[in-house]
């Protein structure tokens, strides 16, 4: 069942389009990523779709509601989470849950939530003494506090550092376990290919791939890489007669061999005939930040 | 949910102890020593009233202005600014009910301040109470809506919180000022006094009212006619984000 439905979304700032046309829709139960560089038009999408900007024109449905029209009814079964917003200084922890919870009809208890975001021991402090890393899982806290039927993430590990980052990812995921749909927003290629049941890759405001993370890298045809230290000397022709190789490359004494197809049982199976031992082998496999070079002629984040 | 909100504004307020001690003390305080060092004898010139007696209102004028054109529109710019009324639009409470819930906050501390002024005015100057005990309450509490409209509407119209302190620094200024906060009315040209008469928060209308004489109609419908147009206009430009 599709709980979100977007259909040929635009929106303009003055002549220029952030938004150009986006359509998707988002399964019930899934974890949704839209991905693409700052300024993809990313976070105006999910701002019409919470009801936050008016589209231009297209339409979007939310469980059935027009999030313009029936903002109240939608605003108690979306909980967002925006960019770069922060809450009371001197407000604690457990006040805002307290304070947020008291605005929805049907709240989670944010006991649990507290024990369930890791901020037990943060309970009685003022937000401005929180870290980056827990305002934003107390943000977090505060789109789920709702019971919310989908949950909408913007850049939720922005700023994070990488331990606070896996730990934000697992709870997205327990999150999901509760029957909660997530839309996340993101630039980071990582976060989605961890997280996601599907992406939409947005670039320029338009839609350029709609899929899985698996289905997005295998529609490009990227060529996979071989970097190893040969334990003898060897003629790049052995490798270069190989079919399967495109292009061979030194980097001291490392080899790089791209190509395609069966490009590692080719390279290992001639090494052997030579009774060359490939050291230190590693195998650099396309993923979505080539998926996204290939699709726009652009890389996706520095 | 407006109750549960404003209990929590009150509750943040007082969090800032500098702030509540400013706006609850300040007043009070300087008029205890203004009137400790120059209290004076009573003025046949003065109706037999001292110099402090007239002085008074004027620190109610400056209980108004720190709250009215400087804490309350400071801190709805503020939390505009960090997202924090566009993170509530997200949820099913209405941003206007922060909005509303702060201006409960304020008034009810603007009122705590001038009951502490009159009743230690009072006891350690023995300034009369207001001998209009209605007529006071009704040119404060228009006095009040007028003076937080026009903070309102600077809040409505400040992009950033820089520019709204550029705006709000003149307007404090010229409140306390024409209010005789920084000189004795008695020391300004005539038509200062005149033009002070009518702008909020109308230190003569509580002047007459505290000393028994009933505030002048006129005073009071500029004052209610400035809430009303400084109220609508803020409320329609006021922007969440």
């Amino acid at each position: 069942m599709n709980v979100i439905e977007v259909t040929n979304l635009v929106k303009r700032y003055g002549n220029h389009a952030a938004v150009d046309g986006v359509s998707f829709t988002v399964e019930e139960g899934e974890i949704f990523a839209i991905l693409g560089p700052n300024g993809a038009g990313k976070t105006t999408t999910v701002e019409s779709i919470s009801g936050l900007r008016t589209p231009d024109s297209g339409s979007i449905s939310v469980l059935g509601l027009d999030p313009r029209r029936d903002r109240d009814e939608l605003r108690r079964v979306v909980g967002v989470q925006l960019q770069e917003s922060e809450l009371a200084d001197h407000l604690r922890v457990w006040e805002t849950l307290d304070l947020y919870a008291s605005f929805y009809p049907a709240p989670r208890d944010w006991e649990g939530l507290i024990e369930d975001l890791g901020l037990a021991d943060k309970r009685n402090t003022a937000f401005r003494k929180l870290s980056g890393g827990q305002k934003q899982r107390l943000s977090i806290a505060l789109a789920l506090v709702g019971n919310p039927k989908i949950a909408i993430l913007d850049e939720l590990t922005t700023g994070l550092d990488p331990q606070a980052r896996r730990d934000t990812w697992q709870l997205i995921e327990d999150v999901r376990a509760g029957g909660v749909t997530v839309v996340l927003v993101t630039h980071f290629m990582e976060e989605a290919e961890r997280l996601a049941d599907r992406i939409a890759l947005i670039d320029e405001g338009r839609v350029v791939a709609l899929d899985t993370p698996a289905g997005i890298v295998s529609r490009v045809d990227t060529e996979h890489r071989l970097r190893f230290r040969p334990s003898a000397p060897i003629d790049d022709a052995l490798l270069t007669g190989l079919p399967e190789v495109r292009a061979v490359a030194r980097e001291g004494s490392t080899i790089v061999v791209a190509g395609t197809g069966n490009l590692v049982q080719a390279v290992m199976t001639a090494l052997a005939r030579q009774q060359i031992v490939a050291n230190e082998l590693r195998i650099e496999q396309a993923d979505l930040d080539d998926a996204f070079v290939a699709l726009t002629g652009r890389k996706l984040a520095s | 949910m407006l109750t549960k909100i404003t209990a929590v504004e009150a509750k943040l307020f007082f969090r800032e102890p500098a702030v509540w001690l400013l706006t609850i003390l300040l007043p009070t305080f300087v008029l205890v020593v203004v009137g400790l060092l120059f209290g004076g004898d009573p003025d046949p010139a003065l109706g037999g009233r001292r110099w402090i007696d007239i002085f008074a209102p004027s620190m109610v004028v400056m209980t108004l202005a720190i709250l009215g054109v400087n804490l309350l529109p400071a801190r709805l710019v503020k939390y505009r600014e960090k997202g924090m009324l566009r993170r509530l639009s997200t949820t099913p409470a209405n941003p206007w009910f922060l909005l509303t819930a702060q201006l409960l906050v304020n008034m009810a501390v603007a009122v705590v301040s001038v009951v502490v002024l009159i009743i230690v005015g009072n006891v350690v100057l023995e300034i009369p109470f207001p001998l209009d005990p209605i007529g006071f309450a009704v040119a404060f509490l228009v006095g009040m809506s007028a003076l937080f409209s026009l903070g309102l509407l600077v809040a409505a119209i400040s992009p950033t919180t820089g520019i709204a302190t550029a705006l709000f620094i003149p307007l404090f200024a010229l409140v306390m000022f024409l209010g005789g906060v920084y000189l004795p009315r008695m020391l300004l040209p005539e038509f200062l006094i005149r033009i002070g008469d009518f702008t909020p928060p109308g230190v003569q209308a509580l002047l007459d009212a505290w000393s028994g004489t009933s505030p002048q109609l006129a005073q009071l419908a500029v004052m209610g006619l400035i809430t009303v147009l400084a109220g609508a206009v803020a409320a329609r430009r006021f922007r969440w984000e």
